[in-house]
């Protein structure tokens, strides 16, 4: 049972970035990995009148508050131009409508979870992640960061350089975790693969090989995905074994290649 | 701490605990048809609307909705009332104990999208659990209700 001794709406970031250094203060997000955890809060912080829960664009990025809800992303026409609608197919499984108003999009990074389609996107679209206090750094520099790390995550960035985009995920049933996720996009010749649910957090690999520098064939894709399937690290859990999980990575990473073939 | 939110168009001023959830305020203020399901966010059966926005109250803290409006069936039987005949008129409510969860989320779909597709019905409301009905029957029922007003429309 989740016990919280107090709850505040901080005026500024700085306010909140100085109550989130006790170690029992939590940061909200959708709260809702947070509510089914046991566990005794000191002081929640709740980020909902600091203007996080804009999309804002510019000439070269999106720009998208911590607070923004995952339903905002599915439905954002703009996201969904630049991802060639990948954004949609990344969260639409994830639970219900309900759910996704709640969700946020700092509450989903911040967590660095296992299961998350939104980092496993992200990832393979070179977003950078804004903390309070330490900046603007890679969103892979971001996952890799200690979780007692005690910052704040205000925005995260898109840049909206033109690429290529597809988003495939296997689930065992409909509006479960995936068992497997993989994000793959394009850019000027450079490929960006990010793989996810492994169970663990997702992880981005590029083309070493070149691969599928000379086009995307029925060919070049097989040999693309069984390279990724061999480089990548994959675990047993309940929803899947790690050998299973590679032999859905190589269906899913060869498809995505294809999908990115067929988009031109 | 005290909390000041408008509950069905009412205006309401309580005293709350710093954790205390939304579901469990509305209860108290007499909302008995948001129900407790599963408590991990993934049945629906707590749907209550925060400002027009189907959300979940079981993962909703009190405080988080000072300020805004939240709206339970108890405040929309009138919308409600225009499709939930022909819901049951298909059978689609057994035990009934989802049927407001899926009442709330249908209001809010039918905002949202007045003339939804049977696939956009299936997505909208993929976050509803219903543990007797195979969901075939929710489905008959709002397609029977949309092809209804087209028919009286035209």
């Amino acid at each position: 049972m989740l016990t919280i001794g107090q709850y505040v709406r901080p005026a500024s970031l700085d306010e909140a970035y100085a109550l989130c250094q006790k170690k029992n203060n939590v940061v909200l997000g959708g709260m809702l990995w947070l509510k089914m955890q046991r566990r005794t809060v000191g002081t929640a912080i709740d980020l909902c009148d600091l203007g996080l829960d804009r999309i804002e664009e510019t000439e070269t990025e999106y720009r998208i508050g911590a607070m923004v809800p995952l339903r905002a992303l599915e439905q954002h026409a703009g996201l969904a131009a630049l991802t060639h609608g990948a954004m949609e197919e990344a969260v639409r499984h994830i639970v219900g409508v309900q759910f996704r108003n709640c969700a946020t999009l700092g509450g989903s990074l911040w967590g660095r979870f296992g299961f998350s389609d939104v980092l496993t996107l992200l990832l393979a679209l070179d977003a950078t992640v804004v903390l309070h206090h330490a900046g603007a750094l890679p969103l892979a520099d971001f996952a890799a960061l200690p979780r007692e790390t005690r910052d704040i995550l205000t925005h995260v960035r898109i840049p909206k350089a033109p690429r290529r985009v597809a988003y495939l995920s296997q689930r065992n049933i409909s509006t479960d975790f995936p068992v497997l996720a993989c994000a793959l996009s394009e850019q000027n010749g450079q490929y960006a693969c990010a793989i996810g649910a492994r169970p663990m957090p997702a992880v981005r690999l590029a083309d070493d090989k070149g691969l599928l520098a000379q086009g995307v064939t029925e060919e070049s894709a097989r040999a693309f995905a069984e390279d990724i399937a061999a480089r990548v690290t994959f675990g047993s859990n309940m929803r899947a074994s790690a050998d299973y999980r590679r032999e859905i990575c190589k269906v899913l990473v060869r498809r995505a290649a294809l999908a990115l073939g067929e988009e031109g | 701490m005290e909390i000041k939110l408008t509950l069905n168009g009412k205006p309401v001023t309580a005293s709350v605990d710093a954790d205390t959830l939304l579901i469990d305020f509305v209860r108290d203020h007499g909302c008995y048809s948001v129900k407790r399901g599963c408590e991990t966010a993934n049945c629906g059966l707590c749907t209550v609307l925060m400002d027009g926005t189907p959300v979940l109250s079981c993962s909703v803290l009190a405080a988080r909705a000072a300020g805004h409006h939240v709206q339970t069936l108890e405040g929309l039987q009138e919308e409600a009332a225009d499709f939930v005949g022909f819901i049951a008129d298909q059978g689609a409510e057994q035990c009934g104990f989802c049927n407001p969860g899926f009442v709330m989320n249908t209001v809010a779909l039918l905002r949202e999208n007045p003339d939804p597709t049977d696939d956009e019905i299936r997505a909208y409301l993929a976050g509803n659990l219903c543990r007797c009905s195979g969901y075939e029957g929710q489905l008959r029922g709002i397609r029977a209700y949309l092809d209804s007003r087209k028919g009286a429309q035209a």
